[in-house]
């Protein structure tokens, strides 16, 4: 049985960057108070009119741009439907992804069984010729160099950055914050896009890098295991890194297990990821210190300005 | 400038227009869905919402149809409503109703070729224990370990489908069905069989339970502690707890009530309209269920008629994609549409709109 270690972490690093991209965007929507469940629905919006537009242009950097602004786009609504009509976030969020599968399977209806554009490796001479470590560091794509960035960028913004406490602020109480003249609605609007437009990318990264095709459905659960990943890190923004990465090491490793024949059932092995996503949750929530301590205090809670 | 208001109380009227409304801003946003694919929006909207109902050509067949569709919408909304008005959020529905199906299937196969008055009604206790068997996963987890049961109940949905993949090619596959996926046709097995009760309504017994399920659910939310503490813990959770309820005891007891509804909507589609076990027997009614209990406004009778109104969209879809060849998917989208609308003209019965100006104190 042959699974080489050093393609397999390659191999994971690709697995994870879809959810870690959306996890990322999620985590900010959060710290911000505001519960988007559509995150599965932003994705495979992302992928479809990522996809769409790296065939017809030919160039897969188009692609991720357009996926990023389509989902930004659909987050809109959500946006418009919690923050300015007040309605609950748990449902909308629920229309929007029941909505995005639709939409993205409509818009795809012509695109199944096409090829995209490759998406160029950055192969750095000379590093990426390095044993072991030069495939595993450096012969990826700019997107998962990208996701790192904005991982690191997020963590920095939340931490050390003006805009990072008032996101907190809104997000911990929202009451306050409107009392000190933050706009609540309007910063939570723009965190809102940026999760959509982060959620698009990674599910332009499944559509145009990870598969790469389009095929309806073909998010399967992803934004979902994004979110649990927010929860598994409990908002802070390297654990979600961390989480992303287990989880995409733990589907690399099933798809190699499948792919060897190990006596293992196939379907026990793809249920795998979901069984362990549950497993994970249930080991972060059981301590109820932690997780209370770390979930923003206003999150999911909608905001009426009075007076 | 516009400002919202909140009213005192929720207006009772906005309350009951609000879903009317939001079904006319989904005709208007879907006809223009449709206009922009390149059909005629009039036509569409009247073969969706009009011809399956009226015109003579298609309505003996589909008005029958109308009850097969809405019976699992219904059956499985009644139960989902319940745990929304307590702010228990099962989403997994989907889940629930494979696995009901999975379970009532094996239990009526195992004893085939037996034949016995006793096994339909056993299969069917089988499918709903199977649905409050996998809705108890999310529920023990929540109660036990505080794990959000939004996330879990979602995510068995997929280990599910994994779990029917392997049922249709592996423990349930015919013996006989030179090696195709897929179980023994139930439907035409005589002891497995939900027939049409009858001729011509599309009455099965998952219709008669739907109807059934929509009586005690009205009763148990207007007359019974069990519905008052339901409301209650959803409306003022700390209340609620001054008053005695149990947040344990209404997490088991909602979910296990959406799951055992999802199983028994599962059982009654692969006896009947479906016929077997096959991978894709399920067609998504576990979600869209969702958007009728909204629709309905989580009441009983709300739900009813909801449910009746999606089954409707799902047979004018069909209808549309025949006459029109407009993709199934748009379907899906200007369903998802609706709840868009639905949540979002919600604010009318919450608020107040009222009309102030700039500059004034």
């Amino acid at each position: 049985m042959g699974i080489d270690p050093v393609t397999l972490i390659a191999a994971l690093i690709v697995a994870s960057t879809p959810i870690l991209l959306a996890a990322i965007g999620e985590l900010v929507v959060e710290k911000a108070g505001v519960l988007n469940l559509g995150v599965e629905g932003m994705m495979i919006v992302g992928a479809i009119s990522g996809f769409a537009i790296a065939v017809n242009t030919g160039s897969a950097t188009l692609g991720f741009i357009a996926a990023a602004a389509g989902g930004a786009l659909l987050s809109l609504i959500f946006a418009f439907i919690t923050q300015y009509l007040l309605a609950n976030h748990v449902a909308t969020g629920l229309a929007l992804t029941l909505f995005g599968l639709g939409l993205s399977a409509l818009l795809g209806e012509s695109y199944s069984g096409i090829s995209p554009p490759p998406t160029p490796s950055l192969n750095i001479p000379g590093l990426s010729d390095i044993p072991v470590l030069g495939p595993i560091l450096f012969a990826h794509d700019a997107i998962v160099y990208l996701s790192i960035a904005i991982v690191a960028g997020v963590w920095a913004m939340l931490k050390y950055s003006r805009m990072g406490l008032i996101i907190r602020a809104v997000g911990e109480s929202h009451d306050a914050a409107h009392a000190l003249g933050y706009k609540v609605i309007r910063i939570r609007v723009l965190a809102i896009m940026f999760g959509g437009a982060c959620a698009g990318l990674g599910g332009a990264y499944l559509s145009l890098v990870r598969v790469p095709q389009w095929t309806e459905g073909m998010t399967a659960g992803a934004g979902w295991i994004a979110l649990a990943i927010v929860v598994f890190a409990s908002w802070k923004p390297w654990r979600a890194l961390l989480g992303a990465y287990l989880f995409g090491g733990i589907t690399a490793l099933q798809l190699r297990l499948q792919a060897a024949g190990i006596d293992i059932p196939v379907e026990i092995l793809a249920m795998s990821p979901y069984l362990i996503t549950i497993l994970v949750l249930v080991i972060m929530s059981s301590d109820k210190n932690r997780a209370a301590l770390n979930a923003p205090a206003a999150l999911g809670k909608v905001f009426h300005a009075t007076g | 400038m516009l400002v919202l208001e909140k009213r005192p109380q929720p207006s009772r009227a906005w309350i009951a227009a609000t879903p009317v409304l939001a079904v006319v801003l989904t005709m208007i946003a879907g006809g223009l869905m449709f206009a922009a694919l390149g059909k005629n929006p009039v036509e569409a909207i009247r073969i969706i919402f009009w011809d399956p109902l009226f015109n003579a050509q298609f309505a003996s067949y589909a008005r029958p149809q109308l009850l097969v569709k809405a019976a699992p919408l219904i059956l499985i909304a009644i139960g989902l409503s319940l745990g929304f008005r307590a702010g228990i959020w099962n989403i997994g529905a989907e889940g629930q109703y494979i696995m009901g199906a999975i379970a009532g299937a094996s239990f009526g196969l195992a004893f085939y070729p037996t034949d016995s008055v006793l096994i339909y009604p056993g299969m069917v206790i089988a499918g709903g224990f199977g649905g409050w068997l996998w809705a108890m996963i999310p529920a023990i987890l929540k109660t036990r370990f505080r794990t959000n049961e939004i996330l879990v109940s979602l995510l068995l949905v997929y280990v599910a489908e994994k779990f029917l993949a392997s049922a249709a090619v592996g423990f349930l596959r015919n013996p006989e069905g030179r090696g195709f996926p897929g179980s023994r046709n139930l439907s035409q097995i005589e002891s497995m069989n939900n027939p049409e009760l009858i001729a011509g309504s599309g009455m099965h017994w998952g219709v008669v339970t739907a109807f059934i399920v929509v009586i005690m659910a009205y009763v148990m939310l207007n007359k019974h502690m069990m519905g008052y503490q339901i409301k209650l813990a959803g409306q003022a959770p700390r209340a609620a707890r001054f008053a005695g309820v149990n947040p344990t005891r209404l997490i088991v007891l909602c979910l296990g009530i959406s799951g055992a509804l999802a199983g028994l909507a599962g059982i009654f589609e692969v006896t009947g309209p479906a016929g077997q076990i096959s991978i894709d027997f399920n067609v998504g009614y576990g979600f869209t269920a969702i958007i009728v209990a909204f629709l309905g406004r989580l009441h009983p009778v709300g739900i009813l008629l909801a449910g009746l109104l999606m089954a409707l969209t799902y047979i004018g879809g069909e209808l549309a994609q025949l006459m029109l060849t407009i993709p199934a998917s748009a379907i899906q989208a200007f369903q998802g549409m609706l709840l868009f609308f639905l949540l979002a003209v919600d604010v009318l019965s919450n608020y107040r709109i009222k009309l102030k100006r700039e500059g004034i104190a």
